[in-house]
This record gives C-alpha cells, structure tokens and sequence, in this order.
C-alpha cells in the first residue's frame, strides 16, 4: 500500500540551480519512501555538506544535515540505538569519497541495515566547481585552472572492497530506475550503497546530460547517438550471492569489479552485487545481547519518578571489599 | 601515632606490576585499611619501567606523599630509579641477584636520568652498580632485605612438582608482595583472599599463585622479623570498595542511564569504555534486561558523530576521549550546540600538547574545552575533583545535557583514571534524572523543533516520535530547523541558545557549581584532581597551626563569576592550583574577579601534586618567602 507522494514533499524552497540532477535524486527519495508507505516519523534523511547536503530538507521525514564528510556516522548512531528507522544518508562525492572516504570504509565493515547514496557529480558543487574525487585523471571541467592531477577512484569497487552488501548505480535523469534501486536498497538487509551519476550542468561541463546520452559518439551508419549508460539487468546479469559459499561470493564479487571499471563508451546501472549472507550489524549485537531489538537504547527506559533504575549493585559487589 | 605508610611496586611493563599493587591494595583494604595507590607508566606494552606506590593509612587519605616507606624491586631499573626516594628510615626488599649489576647493563635507562643517578654515585665514591646505589641506602639508614626470588621460585618448582614455574618470572611479582605483607605484619589469610580475588578468573593460576604467596609469606615471617613501621587490622566501616576512577566514572554512567557510548582508543580514556563494554548489560528494576551499547569507532569524529545520532534518538548518549580526540571532535561539538543535541563527552585529561605525555597527568585542557569548537556555541564544562564525584558527576553530566539540551565536557584525568582507592559504596539511590523537556508524546502536528520559551529551552522531540518531525542543520536555521540566513532569525536563535547559559548558572544547584571546604585568609582555588592533595595537605597544614582555606570550582563554564566573587571577597591572599603550566583556572580567575591571583602553585612534570610538596609549597607562601609562581616537580 502505497502512501500518498505529496505528504513526503516539503514547502521549502529548493534552490539547487535549474537542470541540476539532484532533482531527480531527490524525486526518486520521495517517490521510494511513498511506495514503501513508511510511516514519516519512521523515517529520517541524514545528509552531509554540499549541493547535495540539503537534501534532506526537502523530504518530510525527519531531517538531520549534518557535517562535510560526516554524514555516514551521524546516521550510524542514529540507526544503532533506534533500529526501528529506516535512515537514508545522502551526500557528495566529495563529502563521502574525499573527507569522509575512512567512515565510509568503516561503513563497510559494519554493515549496518541503512542505505547511503552519493551524489556523483565529478565536482565539488558547492564550492564552486573544484574537482571532487571521482572526476578522471586528466579531465578540465570548466571552473578548473588546469587539469585533474589526481585518478580517480571507483566508487563501486570501493564499496565492494569496504564490505557494502549491496552496490548499485543509479542515473539521476532515469528516476523510474532510481527509485527502483533506492526500494530495493532500503529493503536489503545490510548497508546499502547507491552510486548516482549526478550531472551537474553549472561546473561540470564534460560528463552532460548529452555526454550521458552518447551524443557526442554517433552511430556511423544510422547516425543516431549511442548512449553509454545502459542496464545490466537487460544483459541477464545477476548480481546476487545467493549460497554462502567461497565460490560463489568470489564469482559475484569478481564480476561486479570488472563491470564497476567500466567507464568511457559504456556505463552500467542497476545492481552490481547483492549479498544477504553476511550478518547486519544488528544481528552481531543481538548475539551479545538477546533483546537488543526490542530494546534498543532509544526505546530503554531509564528512570522512575526521577529516580534511576539501573541495577549496578552486581558490579559494586565485585569492587567491594 | 597514626599509621601511614607508602609501599612501591616496579617492575617492567607487562610484567604484573599492576596486579602485584592490586593485590597489595586488597590485602590492606580487606584488613579495614585506607589506601590510595597511582600507577605510573610509560608510552609503551612490554620492557619499560612501570610502578605503582600504594599509600596505606587507618584514616582517610586522599593523595600520595613523597617518598616510600618500603620499595619492592625484583629488577635493576627499579632499584635504580627508586631507592633514592626511599626515607631513611624506610626498607627495601630486593632480589639480591641484581647486586652486581651495572648502570650501563640496563637499556631502559633514559639517558638524562643515567647521568644524574651515576653522577650522584660517583659523588659517594661508590660503584655504578645496583650495590653502590644500596650501600648509599644503607648509609642513610635504610633497611634492606636481600631475598633471592628465583631460588624461591625454584623450590616452588620442586614442591609443586611443576618445573615450568621457574620461568614464571610474572611470578615474582607475587612473591615479592608475599614478603612485603609478610614483613609489614599483616595476617596471611587476607593476603590468600585477595590473591584468590585478583585471579579469580582463572581458577588454576588462583591456585598456583596461593600456594606461592604463602611460602613468600612464610619464609619472610619466619627469616626476618616485622619491618618497625607495620600494618595491623582495623575495624572500618563494611560499606567500602575497592574502585579505579575510570570505572567510577562508568558506574556513573550506567546508573544514569547511559546506553549508547561511542570511543576511538586512547590512554587514559579507553579504559573506561573497555569497562563499559564488559558490563554491556545488566538488569533494571524488576529485574527487567537492560543493556547499553558500547561502538568501537573508526575515528574521534565519528566516535562524536554516532553519539549525537544516537542522542537524537532520545537515548542517553556518551563519548569518552583525551586530549588528541578531543581535538578531532571540535566541530562537531559546534553542531551539538547549534542544534541543542544533549551529548555527554567525558575528557579524561593528559599531559599535552599533540601527543604530548600520553600516559601522564595533566590538566592541560581547560580552556580547550571551553573554547573548543569555531563560533560561539553554549556548553558546560564541569569537573570531578576525585573518584567519588567522578561516579555521581557522570550522571549529574546528563541532567545538565538534557535540561539545558547543549554539550556537556565533563573534565577527569590521568590521575583520576588511574588511581585505585578505598571509597565508600557509590549509592545510586543518590541519583537523580533529569530528563528536561524531552517529549514522551506530541499530539497535533504542528512541532516545532526550535519554538521560543522564556528560557531559551524549546520542547525536544526525537527520531521516531509521532508528530515531532524536526530538521537539524550546521547552518543556521529556522524555529523548524530549516536552513535560515535572516537576519532577524539568527538574532532569534543566537539570543536563545546564550539564553541557555544564564539559565544554566540560575538553575544547577550553588554547592554543585563550587565546593566550599573553608574559607580562610589564605585561600587555595583549584579545580579538578588536585582536590585530594589540597585537602590533605590543608590537613597538614593544620597540625602546624597553619589555616588554610579551599574553594573548589566544578563548573567551569558557565563560570559561576558572582558566586566566587562572594566567596573570596575577605579572602587576603589567593593561590590558585593546577596542574598545568599556564594556569588556565588562574586565567579565568584574573579574568572574573575584580583582583589577580596572588600566588600559583602550578606541577607540568606528568605526575600528580604530591601532599607534601603541596604542603610545604603552601608554607612557604605563608611564611612570605615564596615566589609568585611555585613549581612542583617531585616523582619519577
Ligand atoms: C570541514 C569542511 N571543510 C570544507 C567545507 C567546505 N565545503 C562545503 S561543500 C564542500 C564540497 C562539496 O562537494 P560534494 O561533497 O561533492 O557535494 P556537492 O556540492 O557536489 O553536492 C566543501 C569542501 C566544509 N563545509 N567543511
Ligand atoms: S552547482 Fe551543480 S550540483 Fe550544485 S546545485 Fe548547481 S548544478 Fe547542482
Ligand atoms: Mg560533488
């Protein structure tokens, strides 16, 4: 049952430049927030500090725009002691591959139930343009002096390599996939990781909306522009583990890095790697402490009539004399 | 005569050095008597030079004292660094192997401190050796008791049929505490029961160890007779136990309530956590399951990161760190404040600056955590004077976090940390909770995070909750929490959050703001772990006909300028206490009184304010023959 897309929308003024494509990210949050029908207080957006930062104003769930770079451990915190959220981070480029590039390894090892999204647009939008960690070695987009001096890295197979159990790439001007990949990232078990390719038309003038769409590279015979983004679930791929062997996490794994160094003529989108065999960070807490779930710290009560409740007499035993 | 008397373990690191002292302080404790120990270390796991003196006493104590009455040495270096510390009238029991060692045999022996000690023995006439530095006890008066451990150790082999024990050099450790306890007169059984309890993990060593501190303890009984300072049994009160500071501060934090801790590893921090982790859960009243959640993290900002996710969960949330992690943490604690987030950071202090000192003392970090952070932001920075406060503080630290919704950096240190002391039982029926305005319920859906109230303080929703949507940002923001550059907003919000501070002065209770111990013409002021040198010293002191008063502050930001003013206004002369070396209390003191400090009694070494130097520097201002600025340096 699906809710009603408007309630997940809010009045503030966006004011991201026209033809931006975090537009469409957006969008596809909202419209995959409102096909799951997930209750608005149930729900929290965390983003970091960018262009893309302030998405999470713009989604009617709570909202927590939190630090440049930040972003990953604000939401892990949040989602540790209330387990019941579904939580959504969203940042940059830069905010996740470049100042918080170690969170977002960390991230990987924990495996946490939530979902991160980056912005990939290739700059540092905010800033005005400078490059961002994933722009290619090389490249002069048009608010740089001179061009890239640094290679880029490759978000999927970072993510891959960091433990994310579920990799996909998204495509900002192809919402309807967008939100197909957000919905079935928020219901993986585990951390999910969506790499969105974000053109953005203000500083990044090489990787367009036009490049995107192969209009730069024709066709010789019939002419028409050949488009490098393309949908690895129309090639039969099938990016999911699904027996907890060695073999099969090496075959799924290996295939994801070779189609995650695609790049110039021919671009993936969809899910690159699936793996539910892995416990959830909630899962290795539970087998510390049994009710963890339904008692998470969030929902603990801790006092009665102001007074604690907290039995640490057991301890104080063992210090006594 | 009251008895007193300070007992010296060293040994190597990782040698059992610590569990030797435990021992040691459960055997004394468990016989009725006081003690106060402090572990010194190194910046290092195995080989380098570690000790911890013990202090034993039939009547509270608070602080260590220079010199040593009886030291424990079954390697060279620590007789070498040591036995000069030793009074005159003291002892030693050694291994009596080591005699013949040299100075130049021991590599651990820093350069600087070989040529003071080789220096000193050349001044003698003695050799560089371990028995040139005894003679030169033993000329002072000094008691020495050669004991040959390892032929102990092998005799142990031999009657437990067991030849490995003859390489258990951690052993040795055992033994020689055996022979102090021995020595000083203490009965046997407390000795066994509190071996039994150290190992109590791990059943067979428990066994082995027992059976050779009775035999240490024999043989020393039945070759030497008692040490002429000894230990007898007291009646004392039964409700005491035996407590390091980190855990005091841990107990705290479970009473109160705390269920969610964060930490990237740091000395003297982690411990705290470590300990928290190994009581992750427990039982609340109607022995109901209760547990808190203790995330290992990849760095200090993520470490604050996670703690204010899960604070605005409405879970009480904490970090522990030191100095070098605190740095990290600053901008986001710039966002807690802008974004009212109540988080608890506890900043176990140490020698700084970078990474300065890391496993000594210091409370460098006092105008740090004031001032930590770009923009101005409220917070509240409070201290612990010693263990005891460290335990009801922590959970005093939440109150004051979620009443007034801001950051709170409760100050501890190494010293504090570190030190293991008799205290009366922590009594959590003491502990109250606060929970401020924090929301159970929201009806309509008109919430507004940030809406205006007289006292700065608005309602405070959490993720999860029915009708509470709110939105957080590091940028300023409207009443919603969306991003607002208004001038007539930031006004607004900006005059709120001040507005907090004030109301945090009027409301936190007058006597948990400053402790008044006495007011006098001359006045120490001081704050945090100096607490316990300063009252024993002031105890000292009142033997000499010498009054001498003490204001301790523990709120230090807001800093509580009206009621200090109030409480020195006869005070003739003040001297301000800290272990640092700029006086940072002494700062904001200059700054909020209408006077200037007039005397400083300041320790930067790495090691805690003894009482007696403290006692004597404090003379010394009284008699007029000391300078301004008073520099302790005592301990090694
Ligand atoms: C600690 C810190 N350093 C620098 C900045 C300035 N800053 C704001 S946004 C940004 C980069 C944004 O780039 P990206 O993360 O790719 O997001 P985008 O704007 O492209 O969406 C930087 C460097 C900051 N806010 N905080
Ligand atoms: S600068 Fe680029 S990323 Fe930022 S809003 Fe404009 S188009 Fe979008
Ligand atoms: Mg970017």
């Amino acid at each position: 049952m699906a809710s009603n897309l408007s309630d997940y929308k809010t009045e503030v003024h966006n004011d991201w430049c026209p033809g931006c494509g975090d537009f469409g990210i957006v969008s596809a949050i909202q419209m995959a927030l409102a096909e799951l029908a997930i209750p608005r207080h149930k729900a929290a957006i965390f983003s970091g500090v960018g262009c893309s930062g302030k998405t999470s104003h713009y989604v009617n769930v709570y909202g927590v725009h939190t630090l440049h770079g930040r972003v990953m451990t604000f939401a892990q915190g949040a989602k540790l002691a209330n387990p019941e959220m579904t939580i959504v981070a969203a940042g940059g480029d830069g905010d996740g591959l470049g100042i918080g590039a170690g969170h977002f390894v960390a991230a990987g090892r924990r495996n946490v139930d939530m979902t991160y999204i980056i912005f990939n647009n290739g700059v540092y939008g905010l800033t005005k343009g400078q490059a961002s960690p994933t722009l290619k070695l090389g490249l002069k987009t048009k608010s740089l002096p001179e061009p890239n001096v640094n290679q880029s890295v490759n978000p999927i197979a970072l993510a891959i390599a960091s433990g994310f159990t579920f990799v996909a790439r998204g495509y900002a001007y192809d919402v309807r996939q967008l939100k197909d990949l957000i919905v079935a990232a928020i219901k993986h078990r585990g951390l999910s990781f969506l790499d969105v390719l974000q053109p953005c038309p203000t500083y990044n003038d090489i990787n367009t909306r036009d490049w995107f769409a192969g209009m730069d590279n024709l066709d010789e015979i019939t002419k028409k522009p050949r488009p490098r983004i393309y949908k690895l679930e129309d090639t039969g791929y099938d990016p999911v583990v699904h027996i907890d062997s060695p073999e099969e996490e090496n075959e799924k794994l290996t295939q994801a890095l070779i189609k995650s160094n695609e790049w110039d003529s021919k671009i993936p989108t969809g899910i690159f790697y699936k793996n539910e065999m892995i416990a959830p960070y909630d899962e290795r807490i539970g087998d510390r402490i049994p009710n963890y779930l339904e008692n998470p710290p969030a929902y603990q009560e801790i006092s009665s009539n102001g007074k604690s409740i907290t039995d640490i007499s057991k301890i104080l035993d063992s210090l006594q004399i | 005569m009251a008895l007193d008397l300070t007992w010296v373990i060293g040994g190597p690191q990782g040698g059992g050095v610590e569990s030797a002292a435990n021992i040691f302080a459960g055997a004394c404790a468990g016989c009725g008597l006081k003690i106060f120990g402090k572990r010194e270390y190194y910046s290092n796991i195995k080989g380098e030079h570690s000790y911890f003196g013990v202090r034993v006493s039939d009547k509270e104590i608070r602080s260590n004292v220079i010199g040593i009455t009886m030291l424990a040495a079954f390697d060279a270096e620590t007789l070498f660094r040591h036995v000069d510390d030793v009074h005159d009238d003291g002892a030693i029991v050694y291994e009596s192997d080591l005699e013949q060692v040299k100075t130049d045999e021991i590599p651990t022996l820093d350069k600087p401190f070989k040529e003071r000690l080789e220096k000193h023995l050349s001044s003698k006439n003695k050799p560089l050796t371990i028995q040139g530095a005894l003679e030169v006890a033993k000329e002072r008066g000094v008691t020495l008791y050669p004991i040959s451990f390892k032929t102990i150790l092998s005799t142990l082999a031999e009657e437990m049929n067991n030849p490995t024990i003859r390489g258990m050099f951690r052993m040795l450790n055992v033994l020689s505490v055996s022979v102090s306890i021995g020595l000083l007169g203490l009965p046997p059984d407390t000795l066994l029961r509190s071996v039994e309890k150290i190992f109590s993990s791990k059943p067979k060593i428990a066994e082995m160890n027992k059976h050779a501190a009775n035999y240490a303890y024999n043989y020393a009984t039945a070759k030497y007779q008692k040490f002429k300072y000894h230990l007898s049994p007291i009646q004392s009160n039964s409700d005491v136990i035996l407590v390091q500071g980190f855990q005091s501060t841990g107990l705290g934090k479970l009473a109160a309530g705390c269920r969610f801790q964060s930490y990237y590893p740091i000395t003297p921090a982690s411990d705290e956590s470590v300990f928290l982790e190994s009581n992750e859960t427990f039982d609340v009243e109607n022995n109901r399951p209760g547990s808190t959640i203790i995330v290992q993290t990849e760095d200090e900002i993520s470490a604050i990161g996670m703690l204010i996710g899960a604070a605005l969960t409405g879970a009480r949330a904490a970090t522990s760190t030191s100095g070098p992690g605190f740095s990290l943490m600053a901008e986001a604690l710039g966002w807690a404040g802008i974004n009212e987030v109540p988080i608890v950071v506890t900043l176990y202090q140490r020698s700084g600056p970078s990474t300065g000192l890391p496993t000594r003392h210091g409370q460098d970090d006092l105008l740090f955590a004031i001032y930590a952070g770009h923009g101005d932001f409220p917070r509240i920075v409070y201290a612990s004077g010693d263990i005891e406060e460290g335990f009801y503080d922590a959970a005093e630290c939440f109150n004051f976090a979620e009443t007034f919704q801001m950051p709170v950096i409760h100050m501890m240190d190494k010293f504090i940390a570190s030190t293991v002391a008799t205290v009366k039982r922590f009594d959590p029926t003491k502990i109250t909770i606060e929970r401020g305005k924090l929301l159970e319920k929201i009806n309509d859906d008109n919430y507004k995070r940030f809406t205006p109230s007289e006292d700065g303080i608005s309602p405070r929703s959490k993720l999860g909750l029915e009708n509470g949507i709110f939105w957080n940002t590091g940028d300023e923001s409207d009443e919603q929490g969306h991003i607002s550059e208004d001038p007539v907003n930031r006004m607004y919000k900006m005059d709120k959050r001040a507005k907090k501070i004030e109301v945090a002065l009027e409301t936190i209770p007058k006597e948990d703001q400053v402790v008044n111990h006495g007011i006098s013409d001359f006045c120490l002021v001081s704050w945090g772990s100096t607490k316990g040198p300063i009252l024993d010293a002031i105890e000292m002191l009142k033997k000499d006909n010498y009054n001498v008063g003490f204001v301790q502050v523990k709120l230090l930001h807001p800093f509580p300028q009206d009621y200090v003013k109030s409480l020195l206004k006869d005070v003739k002369t003040i001297i301000d206490v800290e272990a640092n070396y700029s006086a940072q209390l002494g700062t904001l003191l200059n700054e909020n009184l209408d006077r200037k400090v007039d005397y400083y009694i300041l320790k930067y070494t790495g090691r805690a304010m003894t009482c007696t130097e403290l006692y004597e520097s404090i003379k010394k201002i009284i008699d007029g023959k000391a300078e301004k600025r008073q520099v302790l340096s005592y301990g090694v």
